[in-house]
C-alpha cells in the first residue's frame, strides 16, 4: 500500500483504528468503550493473573482435543467418502447438513448431554471443524487426475501402495486447506461453546467482566483472542504454502 | 560432383543396414478385440501383431479408439472381448514388460524429477542407490541434466514429457506406450521431440506403440502404421513407410517417400474429415 507516494506497511491501518478508538475512549462517549491505553495496560495485568492463565489452560486443552478427535475422525471419514460411494451416500446428507448448520443452536442441547463442563466444549469445538475437514478431505481425493491413477497402476502400484503413494499425497492440499478452515471454526467453536456454557475458561471471564462491567478486561481478553486466531490461521498457512509449493500448479 | 561422390558411401550403408529378412516376431498380439461402452461400440474385433523392434503407430481421426486400443495393450482398460498377448503370455492387468507415456504427463506434482524418473524402480523396490544410478542414466538421455532437484511445475511442457519419456525407459520394459506423447507440446519442441525419439529409439533397441492424430509425425517416426477408422473403430489400412532413416531430419521432412506416404494417408483418412 502507498499513500501520497510514500510505501506503507500493512499493519498501519491497525494503527489509525487504535488511534481512533483511543481518541473515542478519551472523550469518554460510551462507558462500553474504554481507551486502547487502558484496555493494552490491563491486558499486560490480566495476563499476569492466576485466573487468566487457568482459563487459557482449559481452553488450549478442550481446543487440542477437539480439533484432535476432528481431524482424526474427520480425515478418514473424508478419504473413505471420496473412495466408496456407499459411505459417500449414506453420509453426505449430515456432512452437507451440518457444515453450513447454525451449530451454535445445538450447544444447549450438547449441555444436557454432556453436563456442563469441558466435554460439552470438546464437542463443540469437534462439531464446528470437523465438517469441512471432511467435506475438502473428500473433494481431494476426488480430485485426483485419473491419469495419475492409471500412471501408478501401469508402473505396478496397487491397493494400498496406489493410496499411500498416489491418491494421499495428491490429496495432501485439499486436507489441509480443509483442516486450517477446520482450525479457525475451532477457535469460535471454543469460545462459542465456553460462552454459552460459561462457566468454564474465557466464558467464566466473559461472564465475569460483562457482568460486573469491567470493560477494559473484556476488551483486552477480546483483543487476545482474536489475536491468538489469526496468529493460528498464519501459522497453518505458511505450512500449507509449504506442501502447496510441492502440488505446484496442478 | 559432391552428389556422385557421395552415393557409393550412403549405397555402401544402406546395404550394411539392410536386415535379414525378419522372422515374424509378434511382441504384442491383439486377438479379436472388441470394446463397447455401454451402447458405444469403441472397437470392432481388432487382429493386429507388432513386431519386435518396430515402431508401430496407431493413427485416425478422434474417437477411432486408438487410446482405448493402447490403453487396454497396456491393461490398464479390460476389453470386451478378445486377447492380448505379450511376449506370449495373456495380458490381465499392467505388467513389467510394458511401460505408458501419458498424453497428460501424469507426473507426481509433489515429487522432484530424479523422484518421478525413478518412480517405477521405486515400485519395484529397488534400493536408493540403484535407482539413482539408473535414473540418472535416463535424465541425461533425454537432456534434463541439471534439472534433477526440479518440480514438474517448474518444468515447461517439453520438458515435462521428457521426464514421462525418461520414467518410462527407466523399467526397462520391452515394449513403450506412447499416447499421444507430443500433443500437449509446442509446435517447435514437437519436432525436437520427434527427432530425439528416433534417436532413442535407435538407441534402446526396444518396441514402440505409438498413438496420434498427427499424420506428418506418423509417417515420420513410424516404421509401419496401422490406420484405424472411426465409431467403431476398424482397421482400415496398414502402411510401412519406406524412407531412409540414415538421412538427416530435414532431408527425412522433404523425401519424396515421405511426402508420398503423408498424401496417402490423407487420402485414406480424407473421407472421415468434415
Amino acid at each position: 500500500m502507498s499513500l501520497f507516494g510514500r510505501r506503507i506497511p500493512m499493519m498501519a491501518s491497525l494503527i489509525v483504528w487504535a488511534l481512533l478508538w483511543e481518541i473515542v475512549g478519551q472523550l469518554d462517549l460510551i462507558f462500553l468503550i474504554p481507551p486502547m491505553s487502558a484496555i493494552l495496560q490491563t491486558g499486560v495485568q490480566l495476563v499476569q493473573s492466576i485466573s487468566w492463565q487457568n482459563a487459557s489452560i482449559i481452553t488450549i486443552r478442550s481446543f487440542c482435543i477437539g480439533m484432535a478427535l476432528a481431524i482424526g475422525i474427520g480425515v478418514p471419514l473424508g478419504i473413505l467418502m471420496g473412495r466408496f460411494k456407499a459411505i459417500d451416500n449414506l453420509m453426505a446428507i449430515w456432512v452437507n447438513m451440518f457444515v453450513s448448520a447454525p451449530l451454535s443452536a445445538l450447544v444447549p442441547i450438547l449441555m444436557i448431554l454432556f453436563g456442563l463442563g469441558e466435554t460439552t466444549i470438546v464437542v463443540t469445538v469437534f462439531l464446528f471443524a470437523v465438517w469441512i475437514i471432511v467435506l475438502d478431505a473428500r473433494a481431494g481425493v476426488m480430485q485426483v487426475p485419473p491419469s495419475l491413477l492409471e500412471m501408478g497402476r501401469s508402473y505396478g502400484a496397487s491397493g494400498w501402495k496406489l493410496f499411500t503413494q498416489i491418491i494421499l499425497l495428491s490429496a495432501l492440499p485439499e486436507i489441509l486447506a480443509g483442516i486450517r478452515i477446520g482450525l479457525i471454526r475451532g477457535v469460535k467453536g471454543v469460545v462459542i461453546g465456553q460462552i454459552l456454557v460459561s462457566i468454564v475458561g474465557y466464558g467464566e471471564l466473559f461472564e465475569l467482566f460483562s457482568r460486573s462491567f469491567e470493560m477494559e478486561s473484556f476488551w483486552a481478553l477480546t483483543l487476545i483472542l482474536f489475536a491468538a486466531a489469526l496468529l493460528l490461521s498464519a501459522l497453518v498457512e505458511i505450512f500449507e504454502k509449504r506442501i502447496e509449493y510441492y502440488a505446484g500448479a496442478r | 560432383m559432391a552428389y556422385t561422390a557421395h552415393s557409393p558411401d550412403t549405397s555402401n550403408a544402406s546395404l550394411a543396414l539392410a536386415p535379414v529378412p525378419p522372422v515374424a516376431d509378434g511382441v504384442v498380439k491383439v486377438r479379436g478385440v472388441s470394446k463397447t461402452y455401454g451402447d458405444v461400440e469403441a472397437l470392432r474385433d481388432i487382429d493386429l501383431e507388432f513386431e519386435r523392434g518396430q515402431l508401430t503407430t496407431l493413427l485416425g481421426p478422434s474417437g477411432c479408439g486408438k487410446t482405448t486400443l493402447l490403453k487396454i495393450i497396456a491393461g490398464l482398460v479390460p476389453a470386451t472381448s478378445g486377447e492380448i498377448l505379450v511376449n506370449g503370455r495373456a495380458v490381465t492387468g499392467p505388467g513389467p514388460e510394458r511401460a505408458f507415456v501419458f498424453q497428460d504427463f501424469a507426473l507426481m506434482p509433489w515429487a522432484t524429477v530424479m523422484r518421478n524418473v525413478a518412480f517405477g524402480l521405486e515400485l519395484r523396490g529397488i534400493n536408493a542407490a540403484e535407482r539413482k544410478r539408473i535414473a540418472s542414466r535416463y535424465i541425461e538421455e533425454v537432456g534434463l541434466v541439471g534439472f534433477e532437484d526440479k518440480y514438474p511445475h517448474e518444468l515447461s511442457g517439453g520438458m515435462r514429457q521428457r521426464v514421462g519419456i525418461a520414467r518410462a525407459f527407466a523399467v526397462n520394459a520391452d515394449v513403450l506406450l506412447l499416447d499421444e506423447p507430443f500433443s500437449a507440446v509446442d509446435e517447435q519442441n514437437r519436432r525436437k521431440f520427434q527427432e530425439d525419439l528416433l534417436r532413442l529409439v535407435n538407441l534402446e533397441k526396444k518396441s514402440f506403440i505409438f498413438v496420434t492424430h498427427s499424420i506428418e509425425e506418423a509417417v515420420y517416426v513410424s516404421d509401419r502404421i496401422v490406420l484405424l477408422s472411426p465409431r467403431p473403430g476398424r482397421i482400415s489400412q496398414i502402411i510401412d513407410p519406406h524412407i531412409d532413416r540414415s538421412a538427416t531430419p530435414d532431408d527425412i521432412r522433404r523425401d519424396p517417400g515421405y511426402l508420398d506416404t503423408v498424401e496417402e494417408i490423407w487420402n485414406g483418412l480424407r473421407h472421415y474429415a468434415e
